[in-house]
Formats: structure tokens, C-alpha cells, sequence
């Protein structure tokens, strides 16, 4: 009853499909020689409506029979234990899922454990069956009706635009599901937490609320230290990568020679292409204790979790970014401009800083925000290198911690989704969306603007 | 033959190459100070990459070497040991398509005199602007905005101010580079009756593609055809009896 | 020469002075770039350093003495009672042959067991069911070190320093010099770093899971990421109508490229596994989620490839008859393609290379069991690389540069296959 035999069965059916159509209207022109449309049109038809319905039945009963088998098991659940008190059912049901996987976490009750088991056999053997018999059934309707007056070219047509029009839509499901997941969790956890307390309270420490059954376990949740600290550590790393890209991009776009360009633009790509966890690691292992080590030689004491580390590190990431989109803008500006300054007698600095800059700050502010949004949603250099407990200051040689560092040490491993603990992170979340959001639109709309205005 | 008694510039064996293509091949030519000579010839055929050797412009194109020597003043410009900077300052240059730079026009014509210090103080660059404006004929029409950009004038507009940007550094030569093939028949005129301002001070080097522009505005006119000098000669005579076979067919529409 | 063209000795003065601006600004850039690439070197060489040590493993040979009576003294040979026997035992009785001093000395042979690896006895049992021969016999086996005893022999520990800040005990450090002086330690090619998933001891922790978990990830992610974004791309620049909707659809996608990837970790925990309730950790709901991310890549890159291809070609096609889908599909798209597959193996290497909204799809558990199908538990190679990051033990810190190394050459491969399909596919209209 398993899924691979279904697969090899549901493919070996769409190829008979595929063949047989071809095959039935070639026959069926041999008679009738006015015209002949391309066969595999019709093998292609009587292909796809063997496969979709079943594909999507099949998708559409292993969701839902999988909420009803939750249900019914955790009805028994609560059935079976009423002396306990309806502690954790959904840890339960966990225990017992994985127990039905084979993974043995904590006892489970023998009779449900089996009973959920035979109820998934049964569902997976209908599900088994009748996924086979709608591809069947679907094959056997389509084969009936191929011959030469259908016109399968434009049945093919109408089914691709539609699956093209449903593949472009995915585009804004993904941003509503954000914004609606987010705001869901957001508006469930100002109603435990007042919002104002949110933005404006300066005590940070989610981490008491460890369990919901605890006294006076409700935690605090002003989220002000961890906005400065994202803000700090942002500021660093703008500090570093803001005067180094432009400067780069400066020497790429008007000093460098053809054959540095070349070779230098892709090592800075690869700067780019490096995985934000290696430079986590090279952060905490590398640069943080390099960074005390030289505090310790002045007689600073420096956080090993410094901002300063963090920033620096993620500074050295963004780089790239603002050095290549600076590139790009610097080189859309005319040539002559350039020559205008240069047939003055104006030396390339002049025609730099007087000319050329101006004439691309548009640009260059969009590539610097873009930047910057990348920065505040940089995740894991922080969490490798930056603090976890959050810190109301702006010594960058202090530990802070940021939004993103809490939203994963608030989600990560296994934890009670309800809890105000976890809806914090999704509040942070949502105000992480909407500043990068804010960031992207004006930056986009300035670089478009920009390349309107030079093309 | 020309009068060679006030020669501004002459170019000896000059010859430019691009990479491996050679752009002109062995030019000599002279040009007379505070008059307006006129470089003609087909598209592709060196006139405007003999301009812009008279004051490096070259230099900014990474694959174009320069051999031979340009005489301004005696002094041979195609010497690396000479200061482009210097030297621009003063050989201005107009361009084919008017190019104010994104600011006010008033910093446009500023910023020349800006940037090589000419004046003292802000009353001084207001003088070197506005009499740079006057001369350009752009005065009257923008005195009173001064403050807007210099892309909200018209094309003809833009031009004239492109031409008092260079006028302000006071230059000794202009160059122009088919200044008019981007404007209308009436900016056209404007800028052509400019020009006949302006020769009286400066020494002007014209490139055009437009012969009736060459024999309106010009006292000198050189051909080119192919890299090469074809012939040199004053106006009315190249326009009228030029001495060589190839002129004549250029001149008369035969090819072009 | 100069004084001649000058026209004033005036601007002659200021004009040294530019030009010494001109040459400062210069290499200030310059020296911009070079502090870039510096950066880069540090790091990478910084990884070098510290990874390379990490494909190799420190072995130590004894003579293991299998004996019978332990393993096996009913003589049945049956794998069952193998598997009962206590190899622990055997291990004991042939360490102390070798160090008979240790005896009755029970500190000294703790200190002893401690320079092998502690999957040793789990070594020998798997010797000795592979061939039961070896009952009764004595062998030489080259046992793993344990990962002090390996970063001990790779320099990796200060010994000068007092007894007590460092790992390694004096009584170890005088074992450890006699046996290299006996000559039985070796150092091998860690070949195993390749063939076993994680485990708590860093000398028998591999990245096979981390890798296959990724394999698994990524494959999801192609399979969705690609059909869906090139339909996209297709309808978007060749069918769809310019309004006000497609517009819309336009902005989203702009703006989804640069949403942070956090944001899609909550977005599948919310909906993936809390809404629909998809598995925790596996590599399905995790390339569910990466194929989002990736996504906007993939439109925006086939996009522009799509734009490449002149309208004459369309207009050929459409001439001759064909319908508006076929002069795409048959005409237009071919000649994108290339572009469109650089855009999605881009858009995958750096999937390959995200952490964060995996780990909020608990993809950053300790499994040590190696993934089989993409409904296994997994952890993908960058997660595993933070998890080892994490790690307090010393042997992790080369095994985490040695992960890396390995993730770094998957991304360049992929990269450098991204950018010969350019070269090579590229048509100059």
C-alpha cells in the first residue's frame, strides 16, 4: 500500500494514456486526411487529465483525512484522560505520531497508539485505491472522447495558461500568507500584551515565561532594548560596508581597467555568495575574541559577543551588495557628463565628487537602503555572534541582542505555539516585515526612478 | 592655400590607432588663431577623433594611442609630461549632445571657474557667470532662473549653456563637436550666429556633418576621408573649387 | 613646457594641489578594494587553516586480543550472541597487555581508555561480526583517537600551560609521548567524515546526513521552485495583460526577493507545520519553504532572459501560423533557457547555503541517523555547520571549517556551473 507502488503505477498509466491517445487518433486520421493537427497534442491531453484529478485528489484526502485522524485521537485522548487534567494533548499527540514512526520519546498508551494506526492504514488504503480509480476513470472518459474534431491543441492551450496564471498567483499568496500569518500571531499576542508595552517598554525577557502553568509567568515583553540593539549592530556593519563598497564601487566604475574589473567583480561576487552561517562562524570564533584580545591589550573589557564583532562581520557581507548595485549606477551615468567635466579641465576627482556622485545619489541611496534592509534581516551572523540577553545601550563593545536573534532563540526546538512566548516572535516579525518592506519599496521606487531618468 | 601668418595649432605626422585600427593616418595640419576652421568628411572619418586629440580627450579611452605631435603655442601637447588638466583649461569643448551637468544652471557655468579658482569670491563668479551667459546670448533668458536645473531648459538652450560652461574658463580654443546635429533649425541659427561671436575672441574648431553649416560659419575648411587629411583650404575655395577630385565628389552629394 | 600652456601661474600653483587630491582619492578607493579582497582572503584562509585538519583523523595501533571466552564461549557463532558480548570487556583486557602498569591502577587506565575514541568498542564489535574469523585471534587495529588526542597531535593544545587550563592531563601527555615514540600513532585520511551522520564525539561526527538532508532540501526545492517561477516569468512577460493586476503581481515579487529569509521561517512554521500540520524537520516542509525564498530569483533572472530574446523572433513565429503559445513555447523559450536554468542554479545555491528560516523548521536537530527519503528527520549542511559552531568540544571547531570547506566547494561548483552554462548557451542577438 505504499506510495512509491502508486507513483510507478500512476506513471505507467499516463504513459499507456499518452501513447494509446496518440495512437487512437492517428488511426482515426488515416481515415479522414483533411486535417491533421500534431498527435502528441492529444497524448499530452489525455495525459494530463489522467494525472491531475488523481494528483489532486490524492493531495486533498492526505491533508484532510490527517486533520480528522488529529481529531478523533485527540477526542480519545481527552476521553482517556480526565484525572490528569488536559495538560498537553498536543504533546501527546506527538508522542504518539512519533511513536507510530518508531521514534520511542515517552510512553504512550498502547490502545491509542494502535488505534491511530489502524485508523492511517485505513486511510492510506483508500486513499490507495481511489486515487488509482479517478486516474482510471479519467483515462477511460478522455480516451472515449479523442478524435479528429476535437481540438486538442487549444484544450492544451487553455489548461497551460491557466496552470501559468495559477503559477504567477503563487507570487501574491506567499506575501498575503506572510502578512496574515504574521498579523494573526501578532494580533493573538496584543491581546496578552498590550501594544504599547511592546514598542515602548524597556525590559526585554521573554525567557521567564518558560511554562503557562507557572505563577506570574506572563515575562516582559518591551521590546525596545531589542530594537536598539538591531539598530546598533546595523550601524556598525553600515559603518564598515558603506564607505569601503562605494569607495569600491568608485575604483571599479571609474578608475580600474577593463582587466581588473574583470577579475575583481567576481571576487567580491564570491564575498557575496558565501553563506551568512560561515561568516557566523567566522565572526564567533575568529573576529570576537580577536577584537577582545585587542581590548584586553588597552585594558578594555569587551564582551567576546560583542556589537562590534557582529557589526564588523556583517559589515564585510554587505559589501558586495552596495559595492556592485553602486557599480551599476555610477556606470548608467552618461559618458558625457564625464566628458563635459574633463573638456573643462576638472581632474577625475573633481569630476567625481562634483559630478558623477551627485548625479547618481538616487541610485546610490537606493542601493544603500537596500543594504541596509538586508543588514536589520540578517539573521544568522547575529545569532552566532551577538548576544541573547537584550541590552538598553550604545557601546558597541557591550553584547546586545537583535530582532532577529530573538525570533529564533523564541521558535527553536520544540515549544507550545499558544504561548506568549512564541507570539512575541511572530510581533517581531511582523515589525521586522513591515521596516524591510518599507525599506524596499522606497529604495526600488528611487532606483527605478533613477534608471528612467538615464535611458 | 591658407594665410600662415597667426597659426594656432599644427599637428605633425599625426596618427591614432584604436587597439589595432587605425583611426587617422599621418595628419598635418595647421589652424589659424581667432578664426573658425571646419572639419567635414563622411561619418567614421577621424574629424572627430582629430578633435578630441587637441585637447586629450583620447586619454579617457583606455585602448586609443596617439602618436605624433600637436603644436599649440609651440608647445607639443602629446607630450605626457603636459597636464591635461592645464591644457584643458585652455582648450574648451562642446559636445554633439548638450550635456549640462544635473545642477543649477548658474553651478553649470560655475564650475569650471569653481574648480580651477578663478574667483576671489562669490561676487567674482557671479561676474565670470554672467558675463559667460551674455556672451553664450543666454542672459536675458535665464537671469531670473538662475536656480533651476540646468535640464529644465530646451535642447538649444541647453547647448548655448553647455557653450557658456566652456567660455567661462576663458579659454584660447573651442572645440565643437557637431554642436547643432541635436537641435532644431532655430537653435540651429542661434548657436551659427554664436559662433560668429565668438570667433572674434576664441580660436574655434568645428566638426560638422552639415556642409552648409561648414561654409556658413567657417573660413577654413578641412576634408577628411578615410583617417586621412584630403584637403585644407579656405572656404569659399573648398566649397567652390576645391582642387582634388575627392573633395569635389564629397562636396557635390556623389558619396557621403 | 608646462609654463608655456599655462595660462596663469595662478591656476599652475592650484593645479599640483588637485592633482595630489586626485592621487589620494585614487588610492583611497583603491585601497578600498583591496581591504575587500582582503577581507575575503582572511576568511577563506582563516577556514583553510582551521578546516584542513579536519579531513584527517589520528589513529592509534594495538594488538586487540578477541577473546573467545568473552565473545563467545559456547562457541555458536551465532550473531545474536556476538551482539550480547561485552566488547568492552575485550577492549580492557587488551589495553592492559599493553599497559600492564595500569592494572590495579584505575585512575591510570581511565586515562588510558581516554586517548581512544569512545565508539572504539562499537569499532570491534562491527570487526567482528563483518568476520567471524577473528574469534580467538590477536590483531594490530588502528583505533580512532579520541578528539583531544587528535587536536593534541595537531598542535591544536598549548601544552606549556599549567595542568589544569588544559584538556590534557600530564599522566595522558606521558601515555601519549609513549606511544609516539613506539611509533603506532598515525595520522589518516578521515574518510569517515563522509560516511557517518552527526554524533556527540567530534572524532565520529560526519556530514553524510547534513549533505543528503540538503540533497533532499534542494530537490524539493528545484522541482517546485523551477516549473512554477519559469511559468511565471513566461506569463508575466509574454502573456499576461499590462494592468493594474499584473502589476501588483510584479511589486510582490520585487519585493519578496528582499524579505528577509526569517520572515519565510515564520511563514512556514505558521502555516507549513502549525496550519496544515506538515512533519517538524524534515526535508519536505524545509524545501517547501526554501522554494519560496527562491522563487523571486528564479522569476526575476528568467524574466530577464525572456526580455533578451528579440521581439522578431515572437513576430517570425506568429507569422508563420503559429499560435501565441506555440511561438513561445517553441521558439522564445528555447532560446531563454539557458538563462533561465543560470538564474535557477543560482537561485539554488544559495538555498543550499540558507540557515535561518530552516532553523526555524527545526531542521537544526541532532540526528544522528542518515536520511533516506524526504519524510526522514534531517538536518541540512549549513544547520549542521551551526550546530557544530555551537558545540562546546574542541574537535568541533575543525570539523565545523571542515563542513564549511565542503559547502563552500558545493556553491562554487554550482556557481561555476552557472556562469559555463552563461558562456557557452549565451545567443548574441
Amino acid at each position: 500500500m505504499n506510495t512509491t507502488l502508486l507513483t510507478i503505477l500512476i506513471i505507467s498509466l499516463s504513459i499507456f494514456a499518452f501513447y494509446y491517445a496518440v495512437y487512437k487518433i492517428k488511426s482515426a486520421q488515416s481515415l479522414n486526411t483533411k486535417h491533421r493537427p500534431l498527435h502528441s497534442y492529444y497524448g499530452w491531453y489525455c495525459l494530463f487529465w489522467t494525472i491531475f484529478p488523481a494528483l489532486l485528489f490524492f493531495c486533498l484526502w492526505t491533508f484532510c483525512s490527517s486533520i480528522w485522524i488529529d481529531k478523533t485521537i485527540i477526542n480519545i485522548i481527552t476521553l482517556s484522560i480526565n484525572e490528569e487534567g488536559a495538560t498537553n494533548i498536543s504533546l501527546q499527540l506527538n508522542a504518539i505520531k512519533n511513536a507510530a514512526n518508531g521514534i520511542l520519546t515517552d510512553q504512550v498508551p498502547k490502545e491509542i497508539l494502535s488505534n491511530y494506526i489502524s485508523l492511517n492504514q485505513k486511510s492510506e488504503f483508500i486513499r490507495f485505491i481511489a486515487t488509482l480509480g479517478i486516474a482510471i476513470i479519467g483515462l477511460f472518459f478522455l480516451i472515449r472522447k479523442i478524435n479528429p474534431d476535437l481540438r486538442a491543441r487549444n484544450k492544451i492551450e487553455s489548461i497551460l495558461m491557466v496552470l501559468m496564471f495559477i503559477a504567477s498567483f503563487i507570487a501574491i499568496i506567499v506575501t498575503l500568507g506572510i502578512v496574515l500569518s504574521l498579523l494573526f500571531e501578532t494580533l493573538k499576542f496584543f491581546s496578552d500584551v498590550s501594544p504599547f508595552e511592546f514598542f515602548f517598554g524597556t525590559t526585554w525577557s521573554p525567557q521567564i515565561a518558560l511554562r503557562e502553568d507557572q505563577v506570574a509567568a506572563s515575562g516582559s515583553f518591551g521590546a525596545i532594548p531589542v530594537f536598539t540593539g538591531t539598530l546598533l549592530i546595523t550601524i556598525i556593519a553600515m559603518c564598515v560596508a558603506i564607505p569601503i563598497g562605494l569607495l569600491a564601487a568608485i575604483y571599479l566604475a571609474e578608475y580600474a581597467s577593463q582587466r581588473t574589473r574583470t577579475i575583481v567583480k567576481p571576487l567580491l561576487e564570491i564575498l557575496a555568495g558565501i553563506p551568512t552561517v560561515v561568516y557566523g562562524f567566522f565572526a564567533a570564533l575568529t573576529v570576537g575574541p580577536f577584537i577582545r584580545n585587542i581590548g584586553e591589550t588597552f585594558g578594555l573589557s569587551i564582551a567576546s559577543e560583542s556589537a562590534l564583532a557582529a557589526g564588523l562581520v556583517m559589515g564585510i557581507m554587505i559589501i558586495p551588495f552596495i559595492s556592485s548595485l553602486s557599480d551599476d549606477v555610477i556606470s548608467a551615468v552618461p559618458n558625457s557628463l564625464r566628458e563635459g567635466s574633463y573638456g573643462l579641465g576638472a581632474t577625475k576627482y573633481e569630476t567625481i565628487i562634483l559630478v558623477i556622485f551627485p548625479a547618481a545619489l538616487p541610485g546610490i541611496i537606493g542601493s544603500i537602503l537596500l543594504a541596509t534592509s538586508r543588514a536589520i534581516g540578517e539573521t544568522m551572523i547575529v545569532v552566532m555572534a551577538a548576544g541573547l540577553t537584550a541590552k538598553l545601550t550604545a557601546n558597541p563593545l557591550e553584547s546586545v541582542t537583535t530582532v532577529t536573534v530573538q525570533i529564533v532563540t523564541l521558535l527553536i526546538g520544540d515549544h507550545e505555539f499558544d504561548s506568549s512566548k512564541t507570539m512575541a516572535a511572530f510581533a517581531l516579525g511582523l515589525t521586522l516585515f513591515i521596516i524591510t518592506l518599507i525599506l524596499n519599496v522606497i529604495a526600488l521606487k528611487v532606483v527605478l526612478k533613477y534608471r528612467e531618468k538615464y535611458e | 592655400m591658407i594665410k600662415n601668418d597667426n597659426i594656432k595649432i599644427t599637428t605633425n605626422d599625426l596618427c591614432v590607432f584604436y587597439d589595432e585600427k587605425q583611426a587617422l593616418f599621418d595628419v598635418n595640419i595647421s589652424i589659424n588663431e581667432k578664426e573658425t576652421t571646419a572639419l567635414i568628411g563622411p561619418s567614421g572619418c577621424g574629424k572627430s577623433t582629430l578633435l578630441r586629440c587637441f585637447n586629450r580627450m583620447n586619454d579617457t579611452i583606455e585602448n586609443c594611442v596617439v602618436k605624433g605631435n600637436i603644436n599649440i603655442d609651440n608647445a607639443n601637447v602629446n607630450n605626457p609630461e603636459i597636464d591635461v588638466v592645464q591644457l584643458r583649461t585652455k582648450i574648451g569643448m562642446v559636445f554633439q549632445k548638450p550635456n549640462p551637468f544635473p545642477k543649477s544652471i548658474f553651478d553649470n557655468v560655475a564650475y569650471g571657474p569653481k574648480i580651477h579658482g578663478m574667483a576671489k569670491n562669490k561676487l567674482e563668479l557671479e561676474e565670470i557667470v554672467e558675463k559667460s551667459l551674455k556672451q553664450a546670448g543666454l542672459w536675458s533668458e535665464v537671469k531670473d532662473r538662475l536656480s533651476q536645473p540646468g535640464t529644465s531648459l530646451s535642447g538649444g538652450q541647453q547647448q548655448r549653456l553647455c557653450i557658456a560652461r566652456a567660455i567661462a574658463v576663458r579659454p584660447e580654443i573651442i572645440l565643437m563637436d557637431e554642436p547643432c546635429s541635436a537641435l532644431d533649425p532655430i537653435a540651429t541659427a542661434n548657436i551659427e550666429e554664436l559662433m560668429d561671436e565668438l570667433k572674434k575672441e576664441f580660436t574655434i574648431i568645428i566638426v560638422t556633418h552639415n556642409m552648409q553649416q561648414a561654409a556658413r560659419v567657417s573660413k577654413n575648411t578641412a576634408f577628411f576621408h578615410l583617417g586621412k587629411l584630403i584637403e585644407l583650404g579656405p572656404t569659399d575655395q573648398i566649397f567652390t573649387n576645391p582642387k582634388l577630385e575627392k573633395t569635389q565628389d564629397y562636396i557635390t552629394g556623389r558619396y557621403g | 613646457m608646462n609654463r608655456i600652456l599655462s595660462k596663469s601661474q595662478n591656476i599652475e600653483n592650484s593645479t599640483n594641489k588637485r592633482h595630489r587630491k586626485e592621487k589620494r582619492f585614487k588610492s583611497l578607493c583603491l585601497g578600498a578594494v583591496i581591504v575587500a579582497i582582503l577581507f575575503l582572503i582572511i576568511l577563506l584562509s582563516s577556514l583553510a587553516y582551521k578546516g584542513l585538519s579536519g579531513f584527517t583523523k589520528t589513529t592509534i595501533q594495538i594488538p586487540i586480543y578477541f577473546n573467545e571466552e568473552i565473545i563467545d564461549p559456547e562457541n555458536t557463532r551465532d550473531i545474536a550472541v556476538i551482539n550480547k558480548a561485552s566488547f568492552r570487556k575485550i577492549f580492557k583486557q587488551s589495553l592492559l597487555q599493553k599497559f600492564p602498569e595500569a592494572k590495579d591502577n584505575r585512575k591510570m587506565y581511565r586515562n588510558i581508555s581516554k586517548i581512544f575514541s569512545r565508539g572504539s568498542t562499537y569499532l570491534l564489535k562491527k570487526m567482528v561480526l563483518d568476520d567471524i574469523s577473528l574469534i580467538g585471534k590477536t590483531i594490530n587495529v588502528d583505533l580512532i583517537s579520541s578528539s583531544t588526542i587528535d587536536q593534541l597531535r595537531k598542535n591544536n593544545i598549548n601544552i606549556k600551560v599549567p595542568e589544569s587550563d588544559r584538556p590534557v592531563s600530564d599522566a595522558t601527555l606521558k601515555i601519549y609521548d609513549q606511544l609516539n615514540t613506539e611509533g603506532v600513532i598515525k595520522k589518516r585520511l578521515n574518510f569517515s567524515f563522509f560516511k557517518y551522520g552527526d554524533s556527540r564525539n567530534p572524532e565520529e561526527a560526519g556530514i553524510l546526513g547534513a549533505l543528503l538532508g540538503s540533497m533532499f532540501t534542494l530537490i524539493i526545492t528545484l522541482l517546485l521552485s523551477f516549473p512554477i517561477g519559469v511559468l511565471t516569468a513566461i506569463y508575466l512577460e509574454e502573456f499576461a495583460p499590462k494592468n493594474k493586476f499584473t502589476y501588483f503581481i510584479e511589486i510582490n515579487i520585487n519585493n519578496l526577493a528582499a524579505v528577509p529569509s526569517i520572515v519565510f521561517g515564520l511563514l512556514g512554521l505558521a502555516i507549513f507545520l502549525n496550519f496544515f500540520g506538515l512533519p517538524r524537520s524534515v526535508p519536505l516542509t524545509g524545501g517547501l519553504v526554501l522554494t519560496l525564498m527562491t522563487l523571486p530569483t528564479v522569476i526575476i533572472s528568467s524574466r530577464a532572459s525572456l526580455k533578451a530574446v528579440p521581439p522578431t523572433i515572437r513576430e517570425a513565429a506568429l507569422g508563420l501560423g503559429a499560435s501565441k503559445l506555440q511561438a513561445v513555447f517553441n521558439h522564445v523559450v528555447p532560446s531563454a533557457a539557458p538563462g533561465m536554468f543560470t538564474g535557477t542554479i543560482i537561485g539554488m545555491a544559495r538555498a543550499l547555503g540558507e540557515t535561518a528560516p530552516l532553523l526555524l523548521m527545526g531542521m537544526v536537530a541532532f540526528i544522528v541517523e542518515v536520511p533516506t527519503s524526504i519524510f526522514d528527520p534531517a538536518t541540512v549542511l549549513p544547520a549542521q555547520i551551526y550546530l557544530w559552531a555551537d558545540s562546546p568540544e574542541r574537535g568541533f571547531v575543525e570539523k565545523t571549517s571542515a563542513a564549511i570547506i565542503v559547502l563552500v566547494l558545493f556553491l562554487i561548483i554550482m556557481n561555476s556551473l552557472a556562469i559555463w552554462l552563461r558562456r557557452k548557451f549565451e545567443v548574441r542577438w
